[in-house]
């Protein structure tokens, strides 16, 4: 007897932790962390900035979704995909008894209805720019209660990853893009100061204990661009994480709580600098030709120590960058290829081929101009003035004068886009796509971001023109392996003609909370959060 | 019927000011369209560098700021508009000027107003204590303090706020001070070496009093045109305090609309400010106007 | 009093003296990294450490209040004149005058000048050398930083017209530009000192600031503003306390000509 009542009474106790687990992980916690800005648009189709895309990713219900974790499509509202094998349309089964956060019924219009809008030329969608491979009207045909195919007048390489930016619409809530079908909803936006999402009550998923997700019942996003006072209030448990941490501030934290800082490893992006080598620039006519040489452009490189730049500035969370695409990207970077070695000798070698030659230390081309050029990059991004200064002495060395030019980013984007009005820039390129065919419009060199030499009538060059070759082939073949024949070549291309001079791939850096589970920070963005489902806080979390 | 002519002349001057903020803050707004919109970068938007833009979205985007391309033209529909309570649309932040102004001026409002009564408390009180006892230490302990004020960059001044978890909004006192201490100092002590505050000492009149009925009124008017220009002083100050410290006033909103160049908000801001700088310096010269003398 | 003013100037002759001899005192280039030692707590090579590219701070220090001590004083200067120019003229003419320029003042004050600057930054040659590029952003300071202290030198010239000495210097045949120059002038004294101390800090910190305009110190000339700037990493000072060498320089020369130049000032009668 006394064996039972304490074995009924141990059961009981195991009830109530459990169920005070379920309710603590239900009811009342609260992922807090900072955006930089208000979001420019609650317009899931319109979004192109970072705060907006924070929105949309915990709100937005998508087709299918890029796991951050292992890089591959899974699906979300649609059970099953297939991709034709023109490449020319996709069809999708979609889920069945699921709802927008205010009741409204997803059925198999609300994404047709999405598609619509999404590709109106008119609405000049960002996200539904990607799907434009071709002139010609997207099409959708509703199959069935549940299937649905999307036409495109072009093959669209990777199609099936764009639809993770695509964030379906309700064709009949009177909401309209407060409807959502993501694990939360836009409950309060009290602007400058944050904005709170709440759990979606009608949310479709559950674990597999049947729970209903997420775990955490509510997201604040504070408003806060100062980064100094973003890591104070981490320390101080304000907030809970930190998405994107930088170099010195990973240091800083490592130091004081080192289980708190994740070094995911290299990331997808690359600071870089070109120079401008548009022939209608204001610029004299022999910088033009400097610019337009490659051995110049390569004797450059190869004076740049790389490995300074990643160790000094950067604390060696950084590494040499060698292409366009970062090693992170495990299936499409070169393997191949390596960073351009610091040589310095080889360097001036390189330069004496052009002509150029030194007197009194300082270097002079073949027609005698003291070789003195100036690079722009945008101020207030530390890192980037430090490299530039670091360049800086590293051409000082081969007897070069580099001026540093740091601007606000609107005069900054005027000179690089409008008047043409620079000799050299350096700038970072943040890439959320693994699939290279997202940068077509940087290296066809018809191209608005062909940033060296942008909207060719014709290419100006013989491996530019090989270029478009290579790209218009990887964008309109659904050979996977041709596609990384293409591409493997495009980058060998540009490490031997160096229009970018790709200098560091940064590592992926965040900051959690001990207070949060389930974490696994990864390289790609969202780097924390990415799992918002699964994120649990406290110490009834599902896990303990 | 007789009209009392001070009456009179009160309503004249009243005119007067009224048509002079009137053409000043025309002509203010103006100046500042035309500013905006000769400075380059205008009509350069960061989503131009989005590489999943093609080409019609990105000429789209330039095209956006066509109605802002002839400032003239802006500055007079924006003027049409503003007879209607319409204050235009931020381009930038995709929402009315009106909204924005409304959401974010009472913050500003809050942060400038403590500003300056700490600023003024503690400048002004300093002030007459370095006159009043004339000691060297005071003095040189005084103006190291406001040497140090002077000199601490405004970012290391809101993230020192933040370390102690002071209010963000009291750095703006911090920056106000040192300026009333140091004019307010000098004027004072100006004041103070008048004859008739000399002979006032010379008869016994203890410190307080000199200073309460001898020096400050004579210090008054300048002390007043003081008052008038620590209020743009303070406007100025929140521009750095507001944007380091997160607080989502005006002075925020007027540092993100020049990173964009968005010109409907830096019209109406700048004419906002003017508006108080007018009317809070005619208020102070008209307060400092029958003190104009010397006489004690 | 008299003996803090003698070490105040012994102090700023120090420094001044410290600074045009910077080719021979400072151990190293101001532009000069050493990459293996970045972020360096203070030693024997290198007293007061190095910076986060490894260049010695004691040797930017040196070139930097160079930079600083010559420019911003001199800004500071020229926005005084001009205060006491265009204030002292319009308090002393009154009339309509004076309300034309008191309200051209008040538009001045509010104007968003930064797009001036931009501007300015615009029609200058990238290539310019650094030092061109910091004398023409504090020549620019100095000429938009009068507006303030105008309208309180204008109040305190008006008050000045009515007062006794002025009317007996009329009385004795004194006018036009030799009464306001021998005897309005003087008597303002007291504020354009205020003007000038207050703005040259002012100066450095915004010439720092002015960085993000393109203007300013360029890289690697270093500048009193550019390493006051570091204190925006203020976390990381209790660990480095040696960051806080620039900004007590920079107190103690700021009080310093605060001592120096108040003299007697405060304390004189009206001069007649």
């Amino acid at each position: 007897m006394d064996r039972q009542r304490s074995l009924m009474l141990r059961c009981l106790l195991l009830l109530t932790m459990v169920m005070g687990a379920m309710a603590n992980a239900q009811t009342g916690s609260q992922l807090r962390f900072c955006i930089g800005s208000d979001p420019k648009t609650l317009n899931p189709l319109l979004v192109d900035d970072d705060a907006s895309d924070t929105v949309r990713y915990l709100t937005g219900g998508v087709l299918m979704r890029l796991n951050r974790s292992t890089q591959q499509m899974e699906p979300e509202l649609a059970t099953s995909w297939q991709v034709s094998r023109d490449g020319k349309s996709i069809s999708f089964v979609v889920r069945h008894n699921v709802h927008f956060s205010d009741g409204t019924p997803f059925s198999i219009e609300d994404v047709a209805y999405t598609i619509e809008q999404l590709m109106d030329p008119s609405l000049h969608s960002p996200t539904g720019d990607a799907f434009r491979s071709g002139e010609g009207k997207i099409t959708t045909r509703i199959l069935g209660k549940d299937q649905i195919i999307v036409t495109f007048p072009a093959p669209i390489a990777g199609v099936e990853k764009l639809f993770d930016q695509v964030a379906m619409m309700s064709a009949h809530s009177t909401q309209k893009e407060k409807a959502v079908l993501g694990p939360y909803y836009l409950a309060e936006d009290k602007a400058g100061y944050y904005l709170l999402l709440k759990r979606n009550p009608n949310y479709w998923k559950h674990d597999s204990a049947g729970r209903q997700l997420p775990y955490i019942d509510s997201v604040r996003l504070d408003i806060q661009q100062n980064r100094d006072i973003e890591l104070l209030r981490l320390l101080r448990g304000e907030i809970d994480l930190i998405d994107s941490l930088d170099a010195e501030y990973y240091d800083k934290l490592a130091a004081q709580a080192p289980k708190m800082v994740f070094d995911a490893g290299v990331s997808l992006d690359a600071e870089q600098m070109w120079f401008n080598q548009v022939p209608g620039s204001p610029l004299p006519a022999y910088k033009k030709a400097w610019f337009a040489s490659t051995n110049f452009r390569r004797a450059i490189s190869e004076s740049i120590n790389r490995d300074d730049l990643a160790r000094v500035v950067f604390r060696g969370h950084a590494r040499p960058a060698v292409s366009w695409l970062s090693p992170a990207n495990r299936f499409w970077f070169n393997a191949r290829l390596t960073a351009h070695p610091f040589d310095p000798t080889a360097a001036k070698k390189m330069l004496a081929q052009d002509g150029f030659y030194l007197q009194n230390g300082a270097l002079h081309d073949h027609q005698g101009h003291l070789v003195e050029f100036s690079v722009i990059t945008n101020a207030g991004n530390k890192y980037r003035e430090r490299m530039a200064t670091m360049i800086q002495q590293d051409l000082a060395e081969i007897g070069i004068r580099l001026n540093v030019v740091t601007l606000d980013f609107a005069s900054l984007i005027e000179r690089i886009t409008r008047s043409f009005d620079y000799e050299a820039c350096l700038l970072g390129f943040v890439n959320n796509d693994l699939d290279p065919d997202s940068q077509m419009t940087v290296w066809l060199s018809s191209g608005e971001n062909h940033i060296w030499n942008p909207a060719q009538k014709t290419p100006a060059t013989a491996w530019e023109a090989e270029i478009d070759r290579l790209m218009r082939t990887q964008a309109s073949s659904m050979d996977v392996n041709k596609r990384k024949q293409a591409v493997d070549r495009v980058q060998e291309i540009a490490w031997q003609q160096e229009p970018f001079l790709y200098l560091v791939n940064k590592d992926a850096m965040s900051a959690v909370s001990t207070d949060l589970h389930n974490v696994h920070p990864v390289v790609l963005r969202p780097q924390v959060y990415w799992n918002i489902e699964q994120l649990a806080k406290g110490r009834e979390g599902p896990d303990h | 019927m007789r009209i009392d002519p001070f009456l009179g002349n009160s309503a004249r001057q009243l005119s007067r000011l009224i048509v002079k903020v009137a053409v000043v803050l025309l002509l203010g707004g103006f100046l500042a369209a035309m500013l905006v919109r000769q400075a380059p970068g205008f009509g350069v938007d960061e989503e131009e560098l989005d590489s999943r833009l093609n080409q019609q979205s990105v000429q789209a985007l330039r095209r956006a700021h066509a109605t802002e391309e002839n400032a003239g033209r802006f500055y007079l529909s924006y003027l049409g508009g503003l007879l209607h309570g319409d204050l235009g649309v931020s381009l930038s932040l995709h929402q009315p000027v009106r909204k924005l102004l409304s959401e974010r001026f009472p913050e500003t409002m809050k942060s400038v107003a403590l500003g300056l009564a700490f600023g003024w408390t503690a400048g002004l009180a300093l002030a007459m204590i370095t006159v009043m006892f004339r000691l060297w230490l005071v003095d040189l302990l005084t103006t190291l303090l406001a040497s140090l004020l002077l000199c601490i960059p405004a970012a290391a001044l809101a993230l020192l706020f933040v370390l102690t978890r002071a209010p963000g909004r009291l750095a703006l006192g911090f920056i106000v001070f040192p300026k009333v201490f140091s004019y307010a100092r000098n004027l004072l002590a100006k004041s103070a070496a008048l004859p008739h505050v000399l002979t006032a000492r010379a008869k016994g009149l203890d410190s307080i009093r000199i200073m309460a009925w001898h020096v400050l009124p004579v210090a008054g008017p300048q002390l007043l045109a003081l008052a008038g220009v620590s209020v743009s002083v303070a406007f100025a100050a929140a521009i750095p305090i507001e944007v380091l410290c997160d607080l989502p006033g005006i002075g925020q909103l007027a540092w993100k609309a020049a990173l964009a160049r968005d010109l409907a908000l830096l019209v109406n801001i700048t004419m906002i400010v003017t508006l108080i700088t007018l009317v809070v310096n005619a208020a102070a010269e008209f307060a400092g106007h029958p003190h104009t003398s010397s006489k004690p | 009093m008299k003996i803090v003013r003698v070490a105040s100037i012994l102090f700023l002759t120090v420094i001044i003296g410290a600074a045009l001899a910077a080719n021979l005192i400072a151990p190293a280039s101001y532009a000069h990294q050493f990459r293996d030692l970045p972020d360096a707590a203070p030693s024997s090579h290198h007293l007061l450490g190095t910076d986060e590219l490894g260049r010695d701070r004691f040797a930017r220090l040196l070139y930097g209040t160079r930079v600083s001590l010559t420019l911003a004083p001199f800004a500071a200067l020229l926005s005084a004149l001009l205060a006491g120019l265009i204030g002292g003229t319009a308090g002393f003419v009154g009339g309509w005058y004076r309300s034309f320029v008191m309200a051209a003042t008040d538009l001045f004050l509010s104007m968003p000048w930064l797009f001036l600057l931009i501007t300015v930054r615009a029609l200058l040659p990238l290539n310019i050398s650094p030092l061109a590029s910091v004398v023409i952003t504090f020549a620019l300071l100095g000429c938009l930083g009068w507006a303030g202290a105008a309208r309180v030198i204008c109040a305190e010239a008006q008050v000045l017209r009515n007062s006794e000495f002025i009317l007996m210097a009329h009385a004795t045949g004194s006018s036009g530009w030799r009464l306001l120059w021998r005897q309005l002038i003087p008597n303002l004294r007291p504020v354009l000192f205020a003007q000038f101390w207050i703005s040259v800090p002012i100066f450095i910190l915004t010439e720092a600031n002015l960085g993000i305009l393109g203007l300013g110190v360029a890289e690697p000339l270093p500048s009193w503003g550019t390493l006051l700037g570091e204190l925006e990493n203020l976390t990381s000072l209790t660990a480095q306390p040696w960051r806080l060498v620039p900004l007590v320089l920079l107190i103690v020369t700021v009080s310093c000509f605060h001592l120096v130049l108040q003299k007697e000032e405060l304390w004189t009668v009206n001069e007649v």
